[in-house]
C-alpha cells in the first residue's frame, strides 16, 4: 500500500525549481527519510505534501487524496510537525493540546481521555499544567509530535525533529516516533541533517539533490551502493549530495535554524 | 500567486446522505466552531499574561485627562450642547480599539517565524475561521479598553448612556471595529512579511485613519477634500455608533447605516485575509 504518490511534482520559485519533476513513492507503515543538503527540496516537497504550498506542475497523492483538488482532506488525514518551534509558550502543555484537539474535531466525549494518552504517551503527564515556557527543548518537541498525533493521523510529517537536541532528547524522540510507527501503525516521513539518525530510524531513505532524487534505498542499500567497505552514512551523503552542501539556503533560514536552536537548548 | 484551493467548502457533513443542503450547514457550523476555538486560543494566552491589558490604559487615559481637558477649557471645537470632553469620550474608545487592532497583525509574522501558522494552515480548520478567529480575539482585547473608557469617562462626568440595549450595540460596535482593522492589519502582515516593514505601515496607518475621521471632531468643521476621506473611513462610522450610543445622542447618519457599512467592510476584508493568510506560510 502506498501513502505518497507524487507524479512530477515540480515547484518553482521564479526561475529557480526547488522541487524539479520529484516521483516517490512512500509505503505505509514505514519510517520514511527525506535527506539532502539545504535548497534540496525536502521543505519544498514537505509543504506541498502538506498542502501549504501548491505545486507548480505535477501531482501528488497523500493518504489517497489529491494534494490540489482535495486538500482539505489531505489536511484531515495528517499530522504535520514544522521544524520551527510551533507550540505556544503562553500556554500549558495541556491546552496546547487542547486546542489542537478541537482544531481535528476530536469529539468533546472521548477529548479528555485522548489529550491524557497523547501527554503519558510523550511522559509528559506531570508537567501537563505547567507553562511550555518552563520546558526543555526535548520536552517542546514530544508535545509538538503529541499534538500532532492527537487524531491519530494515518501519515506523520517530520521536520527536522530533533534540529537543535542533545543526544539524549534526541533518543528520547527517536523512541518515541519507533513506537509511534508501531502501536498506532502511522507512516512517517521525516527530514533531518543527521545521518544518524537517518540510519538508525528509517527503513527507506531518499536522498535529494538539486530538487531531485539522487538515490533511494533502505539505508544498507545506500551504504553498499557506493562501493566502499564499511561505508557509513556520512559517506553515502556526501557521495550524492556532496557538491551540493553549501549551495542553499538563504539568509532566513540560517536565523531561523539558529533561533530555534537557542530556544530549544 | 493564488492559494489553490479555498477549504471551507470540502468540510465533510456529519451526515453525507443529506446532501448539499446539510453540506452547507456542517461548513457554517464548522466555520463558527473553528473561529471560536481561535479566539479561545488568545484568550487563554491573554489570561495567562494580562499585562498587555494594563499597559493598554495609559493611552487613553492621557487624551481624556490631558488632551481633552485642555481642549474642553479651550473651547476651540464647536461641538454644540455637547461638552468637548463628552463629544470626544466615543472617539477616544474608537481609537483605542484602532490602535490595538492595526497592530494586531504582527502577530502573523511572529507566528509565521515560528512556524506556528504552519501547522495551523496543515490542520483542517478554515482559512475564514483562522482569520475571523484573529479578528474576534482583536475583539475581546478591544472590549477591556471599553471597560477602561468607561471607568474613565465616569470619573471625568461624561454623561454615560446606561440602557442596556445601548451598551450591548456599542459592545457590537467595539468588537466590529477591532475586528475590521485586525483584518485590515492581517492583510497588510501577510503582504508585507517582515517586522521593520510591518511597524512602518502600521504607524503610516494609524494617524490618517485616526484624524481623517470625526473622533476628536466634527467632520462638519473639515475642509471638502478630507470631508470625503471622512466619509469612506470606516472609523467614522464606528465613532458615530460609539457617540450616539454612549452618550445617548441620535446619530449623525443612521446606525442601521453605520452597522452595515462595518459590517460589510469586514466581511470583505475577511474574505480578502482568508485567501491572504495562507502566502504568509510561504
Amino acid at each position: 500500500m502506498t501513502i505518497i504518490e507524487t507524479h512530477d511534482l515540480t515547484r518553482r520559485f521564479g526561475t529557480f525549481t526547488a522541487v524539479d519533476t520529484l516521483n516517490i513513492t512512500v509505503n505505509e507503515g514505514e519510517i520514511f527519510g527525506l535527506l539532502g543538503p539545504n535548497g534540496a527540496g525536502k521543505s519544498t516537497s514537505i509543504k506541498m505534501f502538506t498542502t501549504l504550498l501548491p505545486p507548480t506542475s505535477g501531482e501528488a497523492l497523500v493518504a489517497g487524496y489529491s494534494i490540489t483538488r482535495q486538500s482539505a482532506a489531505v489536511r484531515r488525514a495528517i499530522g504535520y510537525v514544522p521544524q520551527l518551534l510551533s507550540a505556544d509558550g503562553t500556554l500549558t502543555g495541556y491546552e496546547n493540546l487542547l486546542i489542537f484537539a478541537k482544531l481535528y474535531d476530536i469529539p468533546s466525549r472521548g477529548r479528555e481521555a485522548r489529550i491524557q494518552d497523547a501527554l503519558d504517551f510523550m511522559g509528559l503527564g506531570e508537567v501537563a499544567n505547567q507553562s511550555v515556557r518552563t520546558y526543555s527543548g526535548g520536552m517542546i518537541r514530544r508535545l509538538e509530535i503529541a499534538q500532532s498525533m492527537l487524531h491519530r493521523p494515518r501519515l506523520l510529517f517530520l521536520d527536522e525533529p530533533t534540529v537543535g537536541l542533545d543526544p539524549s532528547a534526541r533518543r528520547a524522540v527517536w523512541e518515541n516516533v519507533r513506537e509511534m510507527c508501531r502501536e498506532y501503525q502511522m507512516t512517517i516521513l521525516l527530514t533531518t541533517h543527521l545521518m544518524e539518525e537517518a540510519d538508525s530510524l528509517c527503513s527507506r531513505i531518499a536522498i535529494m539533490h538539486l530538487g531531485q532524487v539522487a538515490v533511494l534505498g533502505t539505508p544498507d542499500e545506500l551504504k553498499q551502493s557506493i562501493g566502499r567497505e564499511n561505508a557509513t552514512m556520512d559517506d553515502v551523503f556526501i557521495h550524492y549530495a556532496g557538491t551540493g552542501l553549501e549551495s542553499g539556503g538563504t539568509y532566513r533560514d540560517a536565523s531561523r535554524a539558529r533561533r530555534v536552536a537557542n530556544r530549544v537548548r | 500567486m493564488t492559494p489553490h484551493e479555498h477549504d471551507g467548502s470540502q468540510t465533510v457533513s456529519v451526515n453525507p446522505q443529506d446532501g448539499a443542503r446539510s453540506g452547507l450547514r456542517a461548513d457554517v457550523i464548522q466555520f463558527i466552531y473553528k473561529t471560536l476555538v481561535i479566539t479561545e486560543l488568545d484568550v487563554r494566552k491573554l489570561r495567562h499574561d494580562p499585562t498587555e491589558i494594563f499597559m493598554r490604559v495609559v493611552q487613553p487615559a492621557l487624551w481624556l485627562l490631558v488632551f481633552g481637558q485642555v481642549m474642553s477649557q479651550l473651547r476651540a471645537i464647536p461641538t454644540g450642547d455637547l461638552r468637548y470632553l463628552d463629544f470626544m469620550a466615543p472617539g477616544i474608545l474608537a481609537q483605542s480599539v484602532l490602535f490595538i487592532a492595526i497592530f494586531s497583525g504582527i502577530t502573523v509574522i511572529w507566528e509565521r517565524d515560528l512556524g506556528i501558522i504552519h501547522k495551523f494552515l496543515a490542520s483542517p480548520t478554515p482559512r475564514a475561521a483562522l482569520v475571523t478567529g484573529k479578528a474576534l480575539s482583536a475583539g475581546v482585547r478591544a472590549l477591556s479598553q471599553g471597560v477602561i473608557i468607561y471607568v474613565l469617562a465616569l470619573l471625568l462626568g461624561v454623561q454615560v448612556n446606561w440602557n442596556p440595549l445601548a451598551l450591548i450595540g456599542t459592545l457590537l460596535a467595539v468588537l466590529l471595529g477591532a475586528a475590521l482593522f485586525a483584518t485590515f492589519s492581517l492583510i497588510i502582515a501577510c503582504l508585507v512579511k517582515t517586522r521593520e516593514r510591518f511597524m512602518g505601515i502600521g504607524q503610516l496607518m494609524t494617524m490618517p485613519l485616526f484624524f481623517a475621521s470625526n473622533a476628536i471632531y466634527p467632520i462638519a468643521i473639515m475642509p471638502d477634500w478630507l470631508k470625503v476621506i471622512a466619509r469612506v473611513n470606516p472609523l467614522s462610522y464606528q465613532v458615530d455608533i460609539l457617540r450616539s450610543l454612549m452618550l445617548g445622542l441620535p446619530s449623525a447618519t443612521n446606525l442601521l447605516v453605520d452597522f452595515g457599512v462595518l459590517i460589510a467592510f469586514t466581511i470583505v476584508l475577511i474574505w480578502i485575509g482568508a485567501r491572504l493568510y495562507p502566502e504568509a506560510a510561504i
